[in-house]
């Protein structure tokens, strides 16, 4: 008897706890700053921690409660910074900003051996390949995180500058009078 | 004070020294040396290159296709001469960075043996859809600078209820000479021409603009239209850059095109006067857009002239037929010197977009040092669009792009007026070319950030999927196993029963 008394009352507890608890969730819910989302929505998503923050939601925390200057992102370049300093009406000296120059890993075919390390850990699926065959990135995916780079155990996988052809050659800034 | 009211139909532009006199009298040049090796790059048009069908050691005829127009806007092209494909490799493209491009080499067997051409009994009853799609398979383009495919131009003028073709022959830029002498030499040819496009089009008129610095031209185009009414011939002002659509539209009709729109949005289609003579020769005589005339010019030429040359000609064999003295060439130009390029290496082919070839000498090209704005708002006075480059381009100094765009920098069509008449020197079509290409890059930045979050989301999706197999997997083993288990207790009770 005993035994079933406590299985109503435990039962009966657990129910009551878990509605009043979905109650509250639905109207006591802490509303995050929409700003905060649509920082975090222009940011390049890829939480490659290069901001000192651990990703990119904490980085818009950050910039919104303004612990973090609108430089912070390298791989968002001067575009990033001047739609940040637009939405939080900061001033910033654009001249001084420089982009970054645009890197995609490479896979050295006279060293890769297969390992399939470094497909395990691209975020993008940038990097196809088999076990024992050698690998390949596909460099219209990769975002140069560096994150294949690191386990490579062969030091086969190398960043390189993104190869200039006619479709992506642009005319340099005129030096500055 | 009148002088404001002289001309309410032009706006800004600019007035510098013709140089047109070296070539004009001349005629063009028809013996130049075949080559022996042609280059011949895939990509001479806007929109998609073209998906070379010859391969490595095959023969081919002067006219035969070398590569296929692929998708709507494209346009293919076709081996200039008769010879064997000696390779499809990368070649450097006459474009300023003189990056590679695809390219097939001919080695050309001096027969110059033609492959069969399509004659029409007769041309001018031709359906109109006939007409854009032979032009088409000729890989006519707009020869005027932009090489957009001229059969899209057409079919779109079809579609779109035209009621004046304007052929642009303005030609306002300095040195350049070649559809000058192309009128005066061949205004029967180009009059039959614009009678094509205006059938392919089923346009009812069309409206030649030629500046008055080209009379003869001018007198050879009239006499040549004379019995045809629907053709008229205007000359306009001599003033750069009178040969920009929208400048030669309005001042011709008086008609402004919409900022955001295009001549077909109030009736008019501009095709250039060189693109007329190759859909003649596309339809009359069969012959796909192979060739073409170039002004060479410049004070390191020694004998300026027009030359008409194969497509894929290295622009050095053709400054060397025309005496070039390589000590005193300090820029080479493909185009005019107002919009041209300039090119690092003289080893690249005539494209069909190639209109001139100037090789000028130290003197011509005079770089003073640049100096900080005065805001003389002379750029201002000279923009033909109406722009403010002076403020344009301090923002794009202080990189700014988004204020710039929000001044016009899209409407900007890289003239060069304002830096023609800039005091200071200030390269302000140079800050534009730059802050358009960056633009780009930012555009491309962002669809990439979009897919990349595709991307990461998509393989987070999977790596969840595949946890919760392996979850699942896990629990179907355990159960099995679990199973397994309790037919072997069973198994080792029932023996033990029976033996009892």
């Amino acid at each position: 008897m005993y035994v079933l008394s406590a299985i109503v009352i435990l039962t009966s507890l657990g129910l009551l706890l878990g509605v009043a608890l979905g109650i509250a969730a639905k109207y006591l819910k802490v509303e995050s700053d929409p700003l905060i989302e649509t920082i975090e929505a222009l940011m390049p998503g890829s939480q490659c921690g290069q901001c000192g923050f651990p990703g990119c939601r904490p980085a818009a925390e950050a910039l919104v409660s303004g612990a973090a200057p609108v430089t912070l992102c390298p791989p968002g370049g001067t575009s990033l910074v001047e739609q940040l300093a637009k939405l939080l009406g900061v001033d910033v000296d654009l001249s001084q900003t420089q982009d970054q120059e645009a890197m995609v890993a490479r896979v050295s075919e006279e060293t890769c051996t297969g390992c399939t390390r470094c497909f395990k850990v691209c975020p993008t699926d940038a990097i196809v390949g088999a076990p024992k065959q050698i690998h390949a990135v596909v460099a219209d995916a990769c975002i140069g995180c560096k994150k294949c780079v690191e386990v490579c155990p062969t030091e086969c996988l190398q960043m390189h500058p993104v190869e200039v052809t006619l479709r992506n050659w642009r005319w340099p800034k005129p030096l500055a009078a | 004070m009148f002088a404001l009211f002289e001309n309410p139909r032009l706006r800004g532009g600019i007035h510098a020294e013709e140089h047109k006199s070296e070539t004009s009298p001349l005629s063009i040049a028809t013996d130049f040396p075949l080559p022996k090796k042609l280059y011949i790059p895939v990509q001479q048009h806007v929109g998609k290159p073209a998906e070379p069908v010859v391969k490595v050691g095959e023969k081919v005829l002067k006219g035969q296709l070398l590569a296929y127009s692929q998708g709507t806007i494209s346009a293919p092209v076709h081996a200039p001469t008769s010879g064997v494909i000696a390779d499809v490799k990368d070649f450097p493209a006459p474009h300023p960075s003189a990056l590679p491009i695809r390219t097939v080499v001919i080695e050309s067997d001096g027969k110059e043996q033609w492959a069969e051409l399509i004659v029409p009994e007769d041309p001018f009853q031709l359906e109109p859809e006939e007409i854009c799609q032979r032009v088409g398979a000729a890989g006519v383009v707009g020869l005027g600078g932009a090489v957009f495919p001229s059969a899209v131009k057409l079919s779109l003028g079809r579609k779109n209820k035209i009621h004046t073709l304007l052929i642009n022959a303005g030609e306002c830029e300095p040195y350049l000479t070649c559809d000058d002498r192309l009128m005066q030499e061949r205004a029967e040819q180009i009059v039959a021409g614009i009678r094509l496009m205006l059938r392919g089009m089923d346009a009812p008129k069309a409206l030649v603009g030629i500046e008055d610095n080209k009379p003869e031209a001018f007198a050879a185009m009239q006499a040549a239209s004379q019995s045809f009414a629907n053709i008229v011939v205007a000359q306009v002002p001599t003033r750069y850059p009178m040969g920009w659509d929208r400048q030669m539209l309005r001042y011709l009709t008086g008609q402004e095109i919409p900022a955001d729109g295009r001549a077909t949005d109030i009736g008019v289609v501009v095709h250039n006067v060189a693109t007329a003579f190759a859909v003649y020769q596309a339809i009359c005589l069969g012959q796909p857009l192979i060739s073409r005339v170039v002004t060479v010019s410049g004070a390191a030429v020694a004998k300026p002239r027009n030359v008409e040359v194969p497509i894929g000609t290295l622009m050095s064999e053709v400054l060397a037929f025309c005496g070039l003295e390589k000590s005193k060439m300090a820029r080479l130009v493909m185009g005019g010197p107002m919009m041209g390029d300039a090119l690092p290496i003289a080893e690249v082919p005539v494209v069909k977009a190639c209109n001139g070839i100037l090789a000028l000498s130290a003197a011509d090209i005079d770089e003073p040092a640049v100096q900080p704005c005065i805001r003389c708002s002379s750029c201002v006075t000279a923009c033909p669009v109406g722009l403010l480059p002076l403020e344009m381009a301090s923002r794009i100094k202080a990189n700014q792009l988004d204020s710039a765009v929000d001044l016009g920098l899209k409407d900007c069509i890289s003239c060069g007026s304002c830096s023609y008449v800039c005091p200071s020197n200030i390269p302000l079509v140079h800050y534009f070319k730059f802050a358009s290409g960056e633009l780009v890059k930012r555009q491309q930045a962002e669809h990439k950030s979009e897919q990349t979050k595709r991307l990461i989301e998509d393989r987070n999706e999977r790596m969840e999927r595949a946890r919760l197999e392996a979850e699942a997997e896990a629990l179907r083993a355990q159960e099995a196993r679990a199973a397994r288990l309790a037919a072997a207790q069973q198994a080792q009770q029932a023996p033990a029963e029976e033996t009892v």
